[in-house]
This record gives C-alpha cells, structure tokens and sequence, in this order.
C-alpha cells in the first residue's frame, strides 16, 4: 500500500521470503514479532531472536467473500491463523482445496505476492 | 463514589444519510439532548466528541470544535478515536471531567458518516480498526476478524451458525418499535442462515449495517445539578475501560475478550454492584458473535455458556435479562462514533421508562449497562447507569 518500508516488518518479511524466518522472545518467554522495542505482554525490552518453525498449525480460519480493496481479484479467499510454536500469524491460505482447510491442519508460511496490488503478503501453503 | 448525572439525551434516526453532513448529524443530536436536559448551549464547559474516520470519509480532521460550534458553542471540545469503541469512551472522559470537579456541564457523543464511502469503502475503511501490518495485509476484512473469532469459539466451546442467528432475529424483534432503528423489518432465522456469506461462518445477516447518524449526552455534575434543580433521574455511577493487542494473533484465547472483563469489573467496583444487580443491558453486537462474547466477558454467563441465550429466550424481551432492547448495533445500525453514545441513551431512556421498549423492563430494574467495544475488543468501555432514587 505504501512505498515507505516499515521498520522491521520488512526485514521480517525478507526473512520469511529467504526461508529465514524468526521471531522475537522475551525474557519471560512470550513469543512476538517485529516491528517491536518492548514485549506487549510484560514490557521487557531484552528480546531475543529465534528461528520461527517452518510448520504451523491452523487455529482458525474463515472463507471471505466481500474482501478488502487489495484482494478484491482474489475473493473469495481464505484467511488463517497459525501457531507457529510460541508465535502465531495470520496468512492467506493457497494451495489447498477450500473444503480440506480445517483446525488443526499443518501448514508452512511463505511469502506471496496479493494479485491487485503485487503487495508481500504472508501466505500459507501446505 | 461521586455520580455523573445524565440530564439529556438525543440522537438522529440510524440509518443511510449520504448527503447529510457530520456537522449537521451531531448538531441535531447535541441539540436534543440539551433541550431534553432544559439547558443552553452557553451552559457547556466541554464537548467530548466520539468519532472513528471523518478525516477520510468527509475529508474533515479536528471535528470536535466543529461539532461544539454545531451545538453553539466555542467551549473547549476534542475528538476521541477509538474506532467502534469513540463515543464510549469518550463519555468515558466526560464521566471523568465531571467527576473530577473541573466540568459541571459537558456534551458527550459521537458520530459516523459512512454510506457515501459506498460499501468497498466503507469495508476498507473499517478494516482499519483491525492492525494493518499483520492483519489487513493478510487479508482480514473486520466482519472476517469476528468470523476467525466466531469459529475458534465453536471450536472451543461448541454450537454452530444456527445458536448465532437467534441473536440477529431477536435483536431486529427488539428494533420493530424503535423508530431510530436502520433495521425495522422482522426476520427469521432461516433469513439468517440463507442470507449470502460475507465471512465464513457468518453472513450477511449476521453483521450490522454500514450506518450514518449522530447520538449525544449532557452529563452534570451532583452539585450543578442541586443548584439549578435540575431533574436528573438517572446517573452514571460506574465507569471502567479495558484493553488488549490490537491483532488477534497475539491474543492468548480467540474465543475471550479480557477487555471487556476488564472495564466491566472496574465498572462493577466503581459503582459498588455486581453484575446479578443489572437488570438490562445495551452491548457492543457489531456481529451475533460479538454479543455472545461481550455477555461472556462481562460476567453475566460464564464461558461458553451465553451462545444458548438468545435461543433459550434468556436475553429476550420478556426473558430474564433483556439485551439490546433497542435493536443493538444489528438491527438500530452502527454508525460507528455514534454507538457508544446511543447505548447510553439507549440504557438511561429504557430506565426512565422513555424509550419505545421500556415496557419490556420490569418495574424492579434500576441498573442498566452499556457495554461498548473498538476493533476486535482490543479496546472495551463499560458504563453502569442507575435510577435515582
Ligand atoms: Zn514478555
């Protein structure tokens, strides 16, 4: 949507699109991404980087029909929220057959392209 | 605990008013309240306006000291953005202004202009209250964040499309009378579950309509009040505000809204009662499944159990604790700055025995609560309102 790169968001997305894919950890332990100085849930700045696992685990979906402008050549389609171990990401599901997306379905994220704006969107597939 | 009392109430009818200006909409509300209240505009120390994106959709920023000139005065006046949640909270600082000593009069309320943004519009612009980087970039349109929340609920606690749709037939049951209302038309629930899916598992008639309106408040304060003799029959005597991440994802339960847990017990503390004391309340059902969510959150079922409630005619006219008597967001519509605001003129006119449907309210109800919510719950207003006696 935008020209200007987001601090941190970027870098993760280039991560994820090289197969590098990480996350931030507290010191508590609660998983986070980017771009972010400070945990949300507890306030710690000391965040470490971990690798994000390659498969996660679908915990809730939903088929949209009215889309947002930026995916309005791809409607209806399907969009998720996986656990990526302590972490969880909201993606585009592709490459599955609409009525085989389900709870608990394994999925890999990767980085894709939306069709009406050629924007990086994180994209699951399986 | 100090009160703030509720002298006057006004709204424009909901509904789609493309070319009646954001102005105009809130100068007719504003109005009406201080006329109900029998006070003059030079009377106000502050205006308190709730409104989530007039910049874009009347190409207008810095709108409170243009809705506080709309209701006649230069008084102090600032604008309130929390997207769904604006008005809410922004008599949220209004109830604080007056309990605070520095205001004695202050208009509160709020207001949306959305039809002439069309539908594509209107659906980009309120996925803005959603987070735009790990949200909106992914796909999620604000009827598909409640649908990721809808099926981690059925996921977790059970019930299907079926339990949701009594929630939009008795809500539009409720709206039949009130002529404010978007929605006056009577619908069953196979209308609901035949009606074209906007977002898996909910459809069209699981969501509210894209509205336009404006609905205020003039709160005083208890010395005020006395001084001029002003009959004041109802007060707020409770307030609270939650909060939460903005994207689901970093949620720890889909199928909970702490933040509506949050303002409601601060709101129940401020106020000194719990929540077996309120006898009707207004909550935030900008989708069947927000309701079910706010009764869970504000502790008036426990989890998993309020999905059942409309259809076992609990939260009906007539059941044992009426919600949203005056259509909700669903059927009276939600203009979305407005909302907050019309609840609580909602609540306050149910209890004074003003509103078209107060003769669902049985004559031993004296509490009432507003529950208001901004994007996904990431933030909740709560406000408890009490008959005077
Ligand atoms: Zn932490």
């Amino acid at each position: 949507m935008t020209d200007a790169r987001e601090d941190g968001y970027d870098a993760f997305l280039d991560a994820l699109e090289a197969g590098e894919g990480y996350y931030y950890e507290c010191s508590s332990g609660h998983g986070t991404l980017p771009p972010r100085r400070a945990c949300p849930h507890c306030g710690d700045r000391e965040l470490a980087t971990a690798t994000l696992p390659s498969t996660g685990e679908i915990v809730t979906f939903t088929l949209v029909t009215v889309p947002t402008p930026q995916f309005k050549d791809e409607a209806p389609y399907i969009t998720a929220i996986a656990t990526f171990g302590p972490i969880r990401l909201t993606g585009i599901v592709r490459g599955i057959d609409r009525e085989n997306v389900e709870i608990g379905r394994e999925v890999t994220v990767v980085i894709e392209r939306d069709e009406t704006t050629d924007e990086r969107t994180i994209t699951f597939r399986p | 605990m100090s009160k703030a009392f509720i002298a006057g109430t006004g709204m424009t009818a909901f509904g789609t008013h493309p070319r009646r200006s954001g102005r105009d909409m809130f100068a007719e509300a504003g109005l009406a309240a201080l006329e109900d209240a029998g006070l003059e505009s030079e009377e106000i120390d502050e205006v308190f306006y709730g409104n989530f994106i007039g910049t874009v959709s009347e190409n207008q920023g810095h709108q409170g000291p243009l809705v506080a000139e709309a209701v006649g005065t230069t008084a102090p006046a600032r604008r309130v953005e929390s997207a769904c949640a604006s008005s809410g909270l922004a008599i949220r600082d209004a109830v604080r202004a007056v309990r605070s000593g520095e205001a004695d009069v202050v208009v509160a309320g709020g207001m949306e202009r959305m039809s002439n943004m069309g539908t594509a519009g209107a659906t980009d612009g309120l996925a803005r209250a959603a987070d735009d980087l790990f949200e909106v970039q992914s796909g999620v349109t604000f009827p598909a964040a409640y649908a990721l929340m809808a099926r981690a609920y059925f996921d977790t606690f059970g019930g299907d499309r079926e339990d949701l749709a009594h929630v939009a037939v008795k809500n539009h049951d409720h709206a039949l009378v009130n002529d404010h209302a978007h929605l006056q038309e009577e619908i069953a629930v196979d209308d609901v579950l035949d009606a074209p899916e906007i977002a898996t598992p909910l459809g069209l008639y699981d969501a509210c309509p894209i509205s336009d309106g404006a609905a205020a408040i003039v709160l005083l304060s208890p010395s005020y009040a006395a001084e001029r003799g002003l009959d004041t029959g109802v007060a707020i005597t409770g307030s609270g505000h939650g909060g939460d991440t903005m994207a689901l994802q970093d949620r720890r339960s889909l199928a909970k809204t702490p933040a509506t847990r949050e303002a409601a017990n601060e709101a129940y503390t401020d106020a000194g009662i719990d929540p077996t004391d309120i006898g009707l309340v207004e909550v935030h059902d900008c989708f069947t499944i927000a309701e079910v969510l706010a009764l869970e959150g504000l502790g008036m079922y426990g989890y998993g159990e309020a999905l059942g409630a409309a259809r076992r005619g609990e939260t009906r006219r007539g059941g044992e604790l009426p919600v949203n008597l005056s259509g909700g967001l669903k059927a009276k519509g939600h203009p979305v700055g407005a909302t907050g605001a019309a609840q609580i003129a909602a609540v306050q006119t149910l209890l004074n025995g003003t509103h078209p449907r107060s003769d669902a309210v049985d004559d031993d109800v004296t509490v009432g609560l507003a529950h208001n919510a901004g994007g996904t719950v990431a933030s909740a207003s709560v406000h408890v309102l009490e008959v005077m006696a």
